[in-house]
């Protein structure tokens, strides 16, 4: 029973990971038909970024990480979405092969720079060690991670509904040619939407160094995954996310607890499809009067 | 008469607004039936329900006696109703003949189907005449112009040989000389076939129409002939008298 | 016509391959012709039926492993074990391994196994008008699982090794030259059968039909045919193709393993299908033997040039020739054909 409490905060951290990088995947999926799959490669950056500090800060350069981590990743994705991915709107499939080619280059730079070998970053001695409450064993690390994917999650809600460009935003995934009809610079709310998501993937990326040691490849390892809860949780929609991002993060926590790694990803995967046997809503383009 | 269609106590809600609300309607064998009403009456709907693509949240349509709410589309189809769309869609990148092809071969075994298709058959070859598509047949039907894919369209309605027809505003768009020339095709059509049109058009409604069915706000409104409905001042009320200018056009 | 006639050459040329290539060579070559035999399947399902699948390591994978839990028994030593059980502390042959000792079970699985799995996956999917992307992602999480699934069951699959060390092919001795031309032999053949049947199927009314379905997927359900149905089929058809070319990459590079089947390979299964044109069959055999022939020279000079060219290929492709190189030959001819006419004309 204690084991089986202990395994909480793994699941909620692995749902919070998840859910950072789902957010930016979900929008921009539902906003512009792009399937960004080297949004993993943000994740990367967001990590290295956090190693190269560590080396440059020091001591509390976690927290530096953070806002950093955000602009670099976040800039990153900008650079993407201008200099490629605009001209493929609306053509998910081609975004999805041209952005894994994109990752493909960006994994190769990673380790022409950084080596194949992972590197490791040191977390602050603040967030060593755990605290036990009724019994159950809480790692700080666990709890941070929670508690900051909860903290953007209610940034991203706060934006989506009381900043004007966050409505703009909820505007173009509801109805595009409506919001471009409505005097919205779609362009710009898509380069926001872009900048966002890919900063949130580097949030998850340091957030991930926390964990575990950092590599080239360390972006393929979850985009998977993340990419699962989009499919589960339904297009753009926030809540739908979170959801998706919280039954899969338990489900994998849980599952390789029981039985083992090898077998929960696929139990995982199987539960994906008995989910969409229920609900393939979430995930079914709206049917409209007529069939054009 | 015998009833083909028989719609009772449809209801359709879309995000608590009633799309139908209460609907009955009965099409009789060989009927030509003209389905008219005000932009949102639920005229679309109605067809939608009927073939499958809406599930409504009460009521029910039988057709021949077999209840069709519940069927997925293509079972509805195979049973025997045929539909076509206010957007005329046909597939671009095959020809004229391969779509009438693809049409008349829906009855056909996985095995037939895996083999290649030779030459025309006969039942391809009327419907390309009864189109007036004969000088394209080899053309990709993505050349046809909007009056020709509707006539298509009905073209591959026709070899699927339905028991009943659902006409979705076939003149919508459609020059003069266009509806013209649908209108003829559809009186020869109503000849051996039952039909249902959905038609914004009131001039085409005039001519064409024999038994006249309005809808208002989800709910039938009057049915008769087009006399009686054009001097049913509920009807004008509604429909005729405050969009009259739109419907002489 | 022509389409003929450079088919014949196509079947000449790989006739005599060979006699003037050294037997490394000829290996090599083999082994692009698997995956062209991939690229077939992959153009069916892509290019014609629009379902970009992001699996189809997992079906070449349950080929090859079919393939080769059987050659590997044949090959076992006194306790009936194959080597890496042995080497791993297994002791008795798992039940999983048993049917495999029987010639036609395992032949029959290596197409009949892929075809099942992608039967069930797309029935499930594809009834519930789960497509485009998210029936890509969806491939793509089932070639994850079945990765991490192999190599986390070390006992009963070799975990990363995979199975190696085949030595024979049924009567074939891999280690003679002369047993791997026989080899060479029956991949060309099967490649060239997998694109005549394929090709038959284009043309055929279901051909037709498939495209319908890629084109207006709602439209079809209106004409009475289930797209579903439709689209299970076609993807399945192609997983069986997977299958065959997995299995016959058993004999022809003498592994199969996870690394040749995730995520990864998975998508570079289709660079070359891409790169040669999606909508042509001929175009995707063409790209997939180029790209894996370019990748071999990479390898061999410097391999991490590798990956910048595998990335920037795809990149390049669908910014400039989203239909391939296939479609930039078509363009050409057309160009050419018009013409004259238009001269004509003006």
């Amino acid at each position: 029973m204690a084991a089986l409490a202990n395994q909480l905060p793994i699941g909620l951290s692995i749902a919070a990971v998840l859910l950072l990088i789902a957010l930016g995947l979900t929008f921009t999926f539902g906003q512009m038909g792009v399937v960004n799959m080297a949004h993993g490669e943000f994740i990367m950056v967001g990590a290295y970024t956090a190693y190269l500090l560590q080396g440059a800060v020091g001591g509390q350069s976690l927290l530096v990480a953070l806002p950093v981590a955000f602009a670099v990743a976040g800039l990153l994705g900008l650079l993407l979405e201008w200099s490629l991915i605009r001209r493929f709107y609306g053509r998910p499939l081609d975004t999805l092969l041209l952005t894994w080619g994109v990752s493909l280059v960006l994994q190769q730079l990673a380790r022409d720079v950084f080596g194949a070998p992972n590197v490791q970053v040191t977390a602050p001695a603040w967030l060593v060690g755990g605290v036990d409450v009724l019994g159950v064993r809480l790692p700080h690390n666990r709890v941070f991670i929670t508690a900051l994917a909860a903290l953007c999650v209610l940034g991203v809600g706060l934006y989506l509904a009381k900043l004007p460009q966050g409505r703009r935003m909820r505007a173009v995934v509801q109805n595009r040619e409506l919001a471009a009809c409505s005097g919205i610079a779609t362009g710009r709310v898509d380069r926001s939407t872009f900048l966002l998501g890919s900063g949130l993937a580097g949030v998850a990326g340091v957030a991930l160094t926390l964990v575990g040691p950092v590599g080239p490849g360390l972006g393929t390892f979850y985009i998977v995954d993340a990419f699962l809860v989009v499919v589960a949780g339904g297009l753009g929609r926030l809540r739908g996310a979170v959801l998706a991002a919280l039954a899969l993060g338990f489900l994998n926590g849980y599952l390789e607890f029981w039985t083992d790694a090898s077998l929960a990803k696929v139990l995982v995967f199987v539960a994906v499809i008995a989910f969409l046997q229920i609900r393939p809503q979430g995930m079914v383009a709206l049917r409209g009067r007529s069939l054009g | 008469m015998n009833p083909v269609l028989e719609v009772r106590g449809l209801r359709v809600v879309f995000d608590g607004f009633a799309a139908l609300d209460g609907v009955d309607l009965t099409v009789a064998e060989g009927e030509l039936r003209f389905l008219i009403g005000p932009n949102g009456a639920g005229k679309t709907t109605l067809i939608d329900v009927i073939t499958g693509l809406t599930r409504p949240a009460a009521g029910s349509v039988r057709f021949d006696g077999v209840e069709l709410v519940g069927l997925r589309e293509h079972r509805v189809v195979r049973l025997g109703v045929g539909r076509t769309f206010q957007t005329a869609a046909v597939f671009e990148e095959l020809s004229v003949v391969d779509n009438l092809d693809l049409a008349a071969g829906f009855r056909l075994p996985l095995r037939s189907l895996l083999r290649r298709r030779r030459g025309i058959s006969d039942e391809v070859a009327a419907a390309l005449e009864t189109a007036g598509l004969t000088a394209l047949a080899d053309r990709p039907a993505g050349v046809l112009s909007h009056g020709q894919r509707q006539w298509l369209e009905i073209g591959m309605l026709l070899v699927q040989r339905p028991r009943l027809l659902l006409l979705d505003e076939p003149v919508a768009g459609m020059s003069r000389d266009e509806r013209e020339r649908t209108g003829g095709l559809l009186e020869r059509i109503a000849r051996t076939h039952t039909v249902v049109v959905v038609e914004h058009d009131m001039e085409f409604l005039r001519r064409y129409a024999r038994e006249v069915t309005v809808l208002h706000q989800g709910r039938v409104l009057r049915e008769g002939s087009v006399a009686e409905v054009q001097d049913d001042p509920r009807v004008r009320e509604v429909y005729l008298g405050r969009s009259k200018g739109e419907a002489v056009t | 016509m022509s389409g003929r006639i450079s088919l014949v050459l196509c079947v000449v040329l790989l006739a005599v391959a060979p006699l003037v290539l050294s037997p490394f060579r000829l290996g090599l070559l083999a082994k692009y012709l698997c995956f062209a035999i991939v690229a077939v399947g992959i153009a069916l399902a892509w290019g014609r039926g629009g379902m970009l699948t992001l699996g189809q390591g997992v079906f070449f994978g349950l080929g090859g492993y079919a393939m080769g839990m059987h050659l590997k028994l044949r090959e076992a030593g006194p306790a009936g074990l194959p080597d890496f059980m042995v080497w791993s502390g297994v002791e008795e042959l798992p039940a999983l391994w048993k049917p495999s000792a029987n010639p036609v079970f395992a032949l029959a699985a290596v197409v009949v196994l892929p075809g099942l799995v992608a039967f069930l996956l797309g029935l499930l999917v594809f009834r519930q008008r789960v497509r485009g992307a998210y029936f890509a992602i969806l491939s793509q999480a089932l070639a994850a699982a079945f990765v991490i699934l192999l190599v986390g069951r070390q006992g009963l699959t070799g975990g990363t090794n995979g199975l190696t060390n085949f030595s024979r092919f049924f009567a074939l001795d891999l280690t003679d030259p002369g047993g791997r031309r026989v080899v060479y032999a029956i991949t060309a053949a099967a490649l060239v059968l997998t694109y005549l049947a394929v090709k038959l199927v284009v043309r055929s009314r279901f051909g037709a039909l498939l495209v319908a379905v890629r084109d207006h997927e709602d439209r079809v359900r209106f004409l009475g045919y289930d797209p579903a149905l439709v689209k299970t089929i076609t993807f399945a058809a192609s997983a069986v193709v997977a299958g065959l070319a997995g299995a016959l990459f058993v004999p022809v590079v003498g592994i199969i393993s996870p690394a040749l089947l995730g995520v990864v390979p998975s998508l570079e299964l289709l660079v070359g299908v891409a790169l040669g044109g999606r909508f042509s069959l001929a175009g995707a055999v063409a790209g997939a033997i180029a790209v894996n022939y370019a990748k071999t020279l990479f390898s061999e000079d410097f391999p991490e040039g590798w990956l910048y060219l595998q990335g920037g290929l795809f990149v390049l492709v669908l910014v400039f020739a989203p239909r391939g190189l296939a479609g930039v030959v078509e363009a050409a001819r057309d160009r050419f054909r018009r013409r004259p006419r238009e001269e004509v004309a003006g």
